[in-house]
């Protein structure tokens, strides 16, 4: 069997996570007006400020047109197709009787327990040994917190995006919408008009979040859009680390995911935020599979602010994402370490935006894409260097692997500098796993796949080294499920 | 039994023909020198015996420790300990060293039915062996051959070896792009493999490394067949005759 078919064949292999949750579900049937925007917001039991947002940026949104300008194609959406709330029963039944009350794990019903037992996920028990604690969102509405006790004795605050509506109305008041503005663009729009659920975070003044907080999401029904907002706000002196992960199941129609998530770092606080990105990503025939649009958005409010992405995107049939930073304090860092893995006919137009508008700003720009299969992988990053950013640096890295001969990287950098103090370097290199690199470790003893994964895993390094040890090993796993011998 | 059992060898690359009837023996204890002009198969014979894909070939049977190589995935050659050295090793920027000397001692250990080796122990052999190829201990952190001097790669070469203790190490070309302290060091480590249940075949253009490594058997490969074999007298002869007599008087 020549290299060429060992590959197809275990690129055909099964997506693991592609079960569907049998559960009762309530489902608002599919179109969107107002009426369905009220709708979830009455569903929520939602404050008057919060339908007022919502509405205006639907009506907002019913003015713009999708963004063209990604190096991705796909038929255009129906959005009067889509579902836009669908809460598993009685989590919305609950909802209903008491918005405000946090929900504990025995009220969980035990169907979506398992389901996350499946996924891996430490939502019992298991999570007081990982130190990990998690808030798990399946499909519209998040489903448990844990630890929430113990985060609230230092203060920290770390639950449903819902139930932050009810318990601190004035922070979401002052902070919803204050980094990605309702009409930011056409997918925040949409978000911010249908959005059903998400995580919300809040580290006060000076303090140092004691363990690392983690949200899950997951799309179960059918033709459902998934519509989270994560916001996440670190006072003064304030520390946390967040991770998110996805998965979906296998289905053969593409499903909908525009999220927003909104980071606010005050002075001296510092955000890192990492993401295992594993959502569905078709079958090998390019059908099915998650569109991941989503808007990501760090303000480095605070002087001396840092925030961190880190991403490992392996998943979702097209990926159109920016996790950016806004560097408005003097001396804010912004990083961006980013792994972009595509197999298959995945399409990604991934990047970071770095805004600097402080003084002595810096920033740091990691990018690996991994292109294997027919996938296309952009790069697509700016650098902007406003007039008072004096002293500004940014460094920006952009690595592209390529496995086999008929897929596609690319790399789209815009620097914009309106200050003649800044420093600015670009690197960028394209290399490709070569047959020979291959034979040598297969001729040591390694299999192909070891021969791959090894060389994968070299070329992500800087980028796993930047997540927390638990998510790096759980990444270069996913890594390896995802290129298993797609060597050409 | 002997330790390789090369009959009647033939392979093609494409529509070349290159190897065209290659018979040899090796035998646990012996070290054979291969010698032959540019071009008359080899590197070819290495890559052939290594698993190489892009080879057919067409006639002829290898037998490994009792084994059919031709038969077997690479990585089951390696693992049944067959090591090929590179004459020019890959460079593979971002994988350390010492994970692949790792990866790959405990693949074999594994096919072995051994486990894998503990981290001190392995990390206690590494340094001596690092030491002894007189290379710094900052190598093991480098990507494997990334940014390797000539010499560095073939001594990369040699370390492997000596970690992984092979039945039969197949060096090609091992001793080319060396200067004569190289020369010494990589010649040294070849002579500590050497041992009354392990074969060696040295690929070589040049006697100098014969001069260091003594040969129980020296051949004469061209246009694809052995044409003659000796002992070391001839590959002394070549030397001084060069390729061309001695050709003639074999055609």
């Amino acid at each position: 069997m020549s290299e060429q078919h060992e590959i197809e064949a275990l690129v055909s292999r099964d997506y693991q996570y592609g079960f569907v949750t049998d559960i009762e579900q309530e489902i608002i049937p599919p179109g969107l007006n107002e009426d369905v925007v009220r709708l979830i917001s009455a569903k929520k039991n939602e404050p008057e400020f919060l339908l007022q947002w919502r509405l205006d940026a639907y009506r907002h949104w019913l003015t713009m047109t999708p963004p063209t300008w990604a190096h991705v194609h796909y038929p255009p959406i129906d959005y009067q197709a889509l579902s836009y709330y669908a809460a598993p029963k009685s989590a919305s039944e609950q909802a209903e009787i008491d918005a405000n009350r946090p929900k504990s794990l025995d009220e969980v019903d035990p169907k979506l327990l398992e389901m996350y037992e499946k996924l891996g996920i430490p939502l019992h028990e298991r999570a007081a040994l990982a130190g990990v604690a998690v808030d798990a969102v399946f499909d519209s509405v998040s489903v448990t917190t844990t630890f929430r006790e113990k985060l609230a004795e230092v203060g920290v605050i770390f639950c449903s995006f819902s139930e932050a509506v009810h318990s601190h109305p004035e922070l979401i008041k002052q902070y919803l919408g204050s980094v990605v503005p309702p009409g930011d663009n056409y997918y925040a729009a949409l978000n911010s008009a249908v959005f059903s659920d998400g995580s919300f975070v809040f580290i006060p003044k000076g303090v140092r979040c004691p363990m690392e907080l983690s949200t899950y999401f997951r799309i179960n029904a059918l033709n459902t859009g998934q519509f989270e907002r994560t916001l996440i706000v670190a006072e003064e002196g304030a520390h946390v680390s967040y991770l998110e992960g996805c998965t979906a199941p296998q289905r053969d129609e593409n499903q909908l995911h525009a999220a927003v998530v909104e980071l606010v770092a005050l002075d001296d606080a510092t955000i890192k935020y990492s993401t295992v990105q594993n959502w569905y990503p078709g079958d090998e025939f390019g059908k099915g599979g998650i569109y991941n649009f989503v808007t990501k958005r760090g303000d480095a409010r605070g002087n001396r602010s840092k925030i961190t992405w880190t991403q490992v995107e392996a998943g979702s049939a097209i990926t159109w994402k920016y996790p950016s930073c806004i560097l408005r304090g003097d001396d804010s860092v912004g990083e961006f370490y980013s792994v972009a893995v595509s197999n298959n006919y995945q399409q990604v137009d991934s990047g970071t935006k770095m805004i600097h508008l402080g003084k002595r700003t810096r920033s740091t720009i990691v990018s690996k894409s991994i292109s294997a299969g027919r996938s296309q992988n952009a790069y697509r990053g700016l650098v902007h260097i406003a007039k008072g950013a004096d002293d500004a640096r940014n460094y920006t890295q952009c690595d592209a692997l390529l496995i086999g001969d008929r897929n596609g990287a690319h790399t789209f950098p815009y620097i914009e500098s309106k200050n003649s103090s800044a420093q600015i370097e670009h690197e960028a290199t394209t290399t490709k796993v070569s047959d020979d690199q291959i034979f040598y470790l297969k001729s040591r003893g390694i299999t192909e796949e070891n021969a791959t994964n090894m060389i994968v895993n070299g070329f992500c390094k800087e980028v796993f080294n930047e997540l927390p040890m638990e998510f790096a090993v759980e990444a270069q796993a996913l890594l390896a499920v995802s290129l298993e011998g797609s060597v050409g | 039994m002997s330790l390789l059992e090369i009959k009647n060898l033939h392979a093609n690359i494409g529509d070349k023909v290159i190897l065209r009837g290659i018979n040899l023996t090796v035998n646990a204890g012996e070290i054979h020198a291969i010698m032959g002009p540019n071009g008359s198969g080899k590197s070819t014979l290495c890559q052939v015996l290594g698993g190489r894909d892009g080879f057919e070939v067409t006639e002829g049977s290898v037998q490994f420790d009792g084994m059919n190589l031709l038969e077997m995935a690479t990585e089951d050659r390696a693992n049944a300990g067959l090591l090929l050295g590179f004459q020019h090793p890959v460079e593979i920027p971002g994988v350390k060293n010492i994970y692949l000397l790792k990866e790959s001692l405990n693949a074999q250990r594994k096919a072995r039915g051994l486990g894998e080796l503990d981290t001190f122990a392995f990390m206690k052999q590494v340094r001596e062996l690092v030491k002894s190829m007189q290379m710094d201990d900052a190598f093991l952190h480098r990507g494997v051959n990334a940014g390797f001097s000539g010499g560095e790669k073939k001594r990369n070469e040699i370390l492997q070896m000596l970690l992984l203790q092979p039945k039969l190490a197949l060096l090609d070309e091992t001793d080319s792009g060396l200067d004569i302290d190289a020369l010494k060091i990589v010649s040294e480590g070849i002579n500590r493999l050497r041992g009354t249940d392990r074969g060696i075949v040295l690929v070589t253009h040049y006697q100098r490394l014969l001069s260091y490594v003594e040969p129980d058997f020296v051949h004469i490969l061209y246009k694809g067949q052995i044409i003659k074999s000796g002992d070391k007298s001839l590959a002394l002869q070549l030397e001084a005759e060069g390729y061309e007599d001695i050709l003639k008087a074999a055609s």
